[in-house]
C-alpha cells in the first residue's frame, strides 16, 4: 500500500533505532497519547528494541478504554430496548459495563450491529423508519466529525428515528490533567497524529509553555513512530520544549478547517469523566442545543444509571501511566482478554490487552531463533 | 484512536446533498464521505477514518521524510561505522 | 483459571479462539469422554477392519451464502474434503446435511447444490446420503449445511502434533486471508470493493503431491488447513498439542496487497483471517526445499512459503518476529476477531 509500506522499511528503522541509541544519553519517560500509536509500538516490538533508559509510557489515548462506565451502561440499557438498533463500532462490543457487554445483550436478543462508518447508521435509519436507530458515537478528535456529520445529516433528512449516544473526549485537556497530577512522570509527549490531522496542533502550544514539555505530532508506522521519539529525546537531552510535527504529510497548524466547522456547529465542550481517572473539565463534547433532540441519553431517559466498577481493575492507574499492566495483582490471572475487567484488557489498545496479547509476562522478549530462513 | 489509512481518490459524486467518492487501497475500493476535504481531486492521496477523509495527504511531505529518514541512516553509519545497534 | 460465567451462547463460541476451545474442552470432551476426540485432530483416525479410516464433520453457516469465487455450497463440500485430506486420507464419501429457512428461492438453493456436484466431482468424492430439514420463516439465516466425510488413510502415512520436531519448518501453501476478506467484503454494513476472491478448494490433490514429492513421508510430520481463526489458530493448537514453540516471521507471510489493504482500513491482522483453499504443512528441515519446489509445481500451492520453524523455547506458544526485529506472542483470540476504529 502506497505511503504505508515505505514507513515500514526495516533497513530504515533499524538503522533509526540506532540513531536512537546514539542519542540518549540520559533515561527519559514518554508518553503516547495515542490508542493506535501504543498498539503499534507493542505490535511492532518498539520499545522493546530502544535503548533500555527510554521507557514509553501508555497514556489514556484509547477511546475505548476511556468512555466512562455509565455510558456503557447507558449503551446496554437503550440496546436492550427491542424497538433499538444499536449500531457501534467494533471496538465497544466487548467493554464489560456494570454487569455485561453489548455481546451479551446481542446474544439475550437485542439488536446490535457493527457499522464501519456512522454513515451507515444513517443509513439503516433511511431504511427502516419502524425503528429506533442508535449510534454509539465515541471516540477522540478524528472520530468526532464524522459522528457530527451523522447527526448533521439525520437532521437535514428529517430523520426521527435517529439518535446518537454521545462520549466524546479531547486530547489537550487529558495531557493538562496528567502533567498538572501529582507524581507525574511524564517528560514529553507524543501527540496523535491523526488527532492533529483534524485539530491541527496549535491547541498544544499553550501546553508546551506551561509545562516546559516537549510535543512532537507522532505518526503510526514504525518509522513515523521512530521519528517522533528521535525528535522528542533530541529536545529531552538539549533541554528544550517545543511543538514539533514529525507527521508533515498528514498534519498542518491549523488542521482541518471544514471538519473544525462542523464540530462547532453540532457539538459543544463539556466536562467529561475519564473512565479510572474521573472528570476532566471541558474535555468532551456533546450534542449542543440545535442538534439536542438526536441526544440518545434524552431520548431514552437513560441520565440517571448507577453503576458499578469492579474493585479490582487498577485500569485508572494504568491508563495515566502510573502503572505497567504486569505490575496489576489481577493481570493475566483474574483478568484477562477472555474475562477482562476493565476496559484496558478489552480494547486493542488497551494497555493491558497489547501487553497480554504480546505476552509480556510470558517471556524474555528479547527470543532470538536460531535458524535464518 | 486513530486508524486511518492513505488511499487514492478514485471517484467524487454527491449524495443526499454531501460531497462523497470513491478512495482506492491497493485494489480494495470503499465508499467515502469527502465533505472534509473540499478541494481533493481525483488521483489525489487522503487518509480515511470510519469512512471519512480527514486530510488530504502531501505526497511532496512524504516524500520528503522518506528521503530523510533514508538519509538520517547513512549519516548515522559514517559517523559510527563500528556502532552495534 | 477462573472463567467469567456465560450463561449463553455468544458469537465468540464459534470463531474458533479461545471461547470455542473453552466450549469444546469443558462441555463436548467431558460429555462423550473417549481418547479418539480428545486428540482434536480436522479428522478422527478409526481403525476398522484392519484400515485407517478418517472421519469429520463440519458445518456451514457462512454469511452471505455468495460471496466472491463461490458459495455456501463450495465450502460444504470442500471443507470436509479438507479435513480428511489433512490426516492424510483418501477423500471417499460425503453426507449432507440441509437445514432450509422457509421462503429460500428454490433457484438459489438450486445454483448451490449444483456447486456441491461441481465441488465433489473436482475432488473425486461422491454423496452418498443426506437429509433435508425446513425451519421457520426467520430462522436459518436462508440455508445451514452440515456436511460429515470419510476416507482412507494409505498404511505409510503418518500424520499428526505428535511427530513435529524442534528444527521442523513451517510452510503455507500460498497468500492467507482470501477467503475471509472477500466475505467481509460483501458483507452488510461494511461492503466494499474487492478484487480478490474466496480461495475455496479441495486440497486432497495437493496433499497427494506433497506426500510423493519427499522421498520419505515421515519428513512431513502435520498438516493443518488455517479456516476460521487464520494461521494463527492453527498454529497455537499444532503447539499446544505438540508442546512445541513455533515461530514465523512476518515478512515471510505470503499476503495479496489487496487483503493486507482490507485488513489495515478494518484494523484486523491477517494471521487470524480465514482461509478455505490453503494449507499449512510442518517438514522435516532437510526435505523443505524439495517439498517446496514440489509445491510450488501445483496450482494451488504457486505460492508456497516457508514462514517459520518449530523451537524448543516458549513450547505451547507462537511468537512473530516483526519486520524490524522486534518480537511479539500471538496467541488465540478470545473470540471472533472484529473491525476496529482506533
Amino acid at each position: 500500500m502506497k505511503y504505508l509500506e515505505e514507513f515500514r522499511d526495516p533497513q530504515i528503522a533499524r538503522r533509526m533505532l540506532d540513531k536512537i541509541h546514539i542519542l540518549a544519553t540520559r533515561p527519559w519517560a514518554i508518553m503516547e497519547v495515542c490508542g493506535g500509536q501504543t498498539h503499534s509500538i507493542i505490535r511492532n516490538g518498539i520499545d522493546q528494541l530502544l535503548p533500555p533508559g527510554i521507557e514509553l509510557i501508555h497514556g489514556p489515548g484509547c477511546p475505548v478504554c476511556v468512555t466512562p462506565l455509565e455510558m456503557i451502561d447507558k449503551a446496554l440499557a437503550i440496546a436492550a430496548h427491542p424497538e433499538v438498533t444499536f449500531c457501534s463500532f467494533g471496538d465497544m462490543l466487548r467493554v464489560p459495563g456494570s454487569g455485561k457487554d453489548l455481546l451479551r445483550v446481542k446474544s439475550e436478543g437485542g439488536d446490535v450491529r457493527i457499522v464501519y462508518s456512522p454513515l451507515d447508521a444513517v443509513k439503516l435509519a433511511q431504511a427502516n423508519p419502524q425503528r429506533q436507530i442508535v449510534f454509539f458515537g465515541i471516540g477522540f478528535e478524528t472520530t468526532a466529525p464524522a459522528n457530527a456529520m451523522a447527526v448533521y445529516q439525520a437532521r437535514q433528512l428529517g430523520l426521527d428515528n435517529f439518535s446518537m449516544l454521545v462520549s466524546h473526549v479531547r486530547v489537550p485537556p487529558a495531557i493538562d490533567a496528567i502533567m498538572a497530577a501529582p507524581g507525574n512522570r511524564v517528560q514529553a509527549f507524543l501527540a496523535a497524529g491523526h488527532v492533529c490531522s483534524v485539530m491541527g496542533y496549535w491547541e498544544y502550544e499553550p501546553l508546551v509553555e506551561r509545562y516546559h514539555t516537549p510535543i512532537v505530532v507522532t505518526g503510526f508506522e514504525p518509522l513515523d513512530v521512530l521519528e517522533g521519539i528521535r525528535r522528542t529525546i533530541m529536545q529531552l537531552e538539549a533541554g528544550e520544549a517545543s511543538i514539533d510535527n514529525a507527521y508533515s504529510r498528514a498534519v498542518t497548524r491549523s488542521g482541518n478547517g471544514p471538519a473544525q466547522s462542523m464540530l462547532a456547529s453540532v457539538f459543544e465542550v463539556v466536562d467529561r469523566g475519564w473512565r479510572g481517572i474521573g472528570v476532566i473539565p471541558q474535555s468532551g463534547w456533546r450534542l449542543n442545543a440545535q442538534y439536542r433532540q438526536f441526544d440518545a441519553e434524552i431520548r431514552f431517559a437513560v441520565q440517571d444509571i448507577t453503576t458499578q466498577e469492579s474493585e479490582l481493575c487498577h485500569s485508572g492507574q494504568v491508563l495515566q501511566g502510573r502503572l505497567k499492566p504486569n505490575q496489576c495483582p489481577v493481570f493475566g490471572t483474574l483478568c484477562t482478554p477472555r474475562t477482562p475487567l476493565g476496559a484496558t484488557m478489552v480494547s486493542n489498545e488497551g494497555a493491558c490487552a497489547a501487553y497480554y496479547q504480546a505476552g509480556r509476562f510470558h517471556l524474555n522478549a528479547y527470543e532470538q531463533p536460531n535458524t535464518t530462513i | 484512536m486513530c486508524l486511518g489509512i492513505p488511499g487514492r481518490v478514485t471517484e467524487i459524486f454527491e449524495a443526499d446533498g454531501v460531497r462523497m467518492g470513491r478512495v482506492d487501497f491497493a485494489g480494495i475500493v470503499k465508499e467515502v464521505c469527502l465533505a472534509y476535504v473540499p478541494e481533493i481531486e481525483i488521483g489525489d492521496y487522503t487518509i480515511v477514518h470510519v469512512g471519512f477523509a480527514i486530510t488530504q495527504l502531501d505526497e511532496a511531505s512524504a516524500q520528503e521524510s522518506l528521503r530523510l529518514f533514508a538519509e538520517l541512516g547513512t549519516l548515522t553509519h559514517e559517523l559510527n561505522p563500528m556502532q552495534d545497534g | 483459571m477462573p472463567l467469567r460465567h456465560y450463561p449463553a451462547i455468544v458469537m465468540g463460541h464459534g470463531a474458533g479462539g479461545k471461547l470455542s476451545s473453552e466450549l469444546v474442552e469443558h462441555l463436548f470432551l467431558p460429555a462423550f469422554d473417549n481418547a479418539t476426540l480428545a486428540d482434536l485432530g480436522d479428522a478422527a483416525i478409526l481403525e476398522l477392519a484392519g484400515s485407517r479410516l478418517a472421519y469429520t464433520t463440519d458445518s456451514f453457516v457462512v454469511q452471505p451464502l455468495f460471496f466472491p469465487g463461490g458459495n455456501i455450497g463450495h465450502l460444504a463440500v470442500n471443507g470436509t474434503v479438507n479435513d480428511l485430506a489433512m490426516s492424510g486420507a483418501r477423500p471417499l464419501f460425503l453426507s449432507a446435511g440441509f437445514i432450509l429457512e422457509e421462503g429460500m428461492p428454490m433457484q438459489q438453493l438450486g445454483v448451490i447444490v449444483e456447486s456441491m456436484a461441481g465441488a465433489a466431482r473436482t475432488a473425486g468424492v461422491t454423496l452418498v446420503t443426506g437429509d433435508t430439514k425446513v425451519v421457520d420463516r426467520g430462522h436459518g439465516d436462508g440455508l445451514y449445511i452440515n456436511t460429515s466425510g470419510i476416507g482412507l488413510i494409505p498404511p505409510t502415512v503418518a500424520l499428526g502434533p505428535q511427530y513435529v520436531q524442534p528444527g521442523d519448518l513451517v510452510i503455507v501453501s500460498g497468500e492467507i486471508g482470501l477467503h475471509g476478506i472477500a466475505v467481509l467484503s460483501v458483507r452488510e454494513g461494511l461492503e466494499f470493493g474487492a478484487p480478490i476472491s474466496s480461495d475455496c478448494a479441495a486440497l486432497n490433490g495437493l496433499v497427494v503431491a506433497m506426500l510423493s514429492t519427499v522421498p520419505d513421508q515421515a519428513a512431513i510430520r502435520v498438516l493443518r488447513d488455517p479456516t476460521r481463526g487464520g494461521v494463527a489458530s492453527t498454529l497455537n493448537e499444532i503447539a499446544k498439542a505438540a508442546q512445541v514453540g513455533i515461530t514465523y516471521f512476518e515478512n515471510k507471510l505470503p499476503v495479496h496487497p489487496s487483503v493486507a489493504a482490507a485488513c489495515e482500513m478494518l484494523g484486523m491482522d491477517p494471521i487470524y483471517v480465514a482461509n478455505e483453499g490453503k494449507l499449512v504443512a510442518i517438514v522435516a528441515p532437510d526435505a523443505a526445499d524439495q517439498l517446496l519446489a514440489g509445491m510450488r509445481q501445483h496450482p494451488l500451492a504457486a505460492q508456497a512459503t516457508i514462514i517459520g520453524e518449530v523451537t524448543t523455547s516458549h513450547p505451547g506458544l507462537v511468537l512473530a518476529r516483526t519486520g524490524i526485529g522486534g518480537t511479539r506472542i500471538v496467541d488465540l483470540l478470545a473470540g471472533e476477531q472484529l473491525p476496529r476504529i482506533c
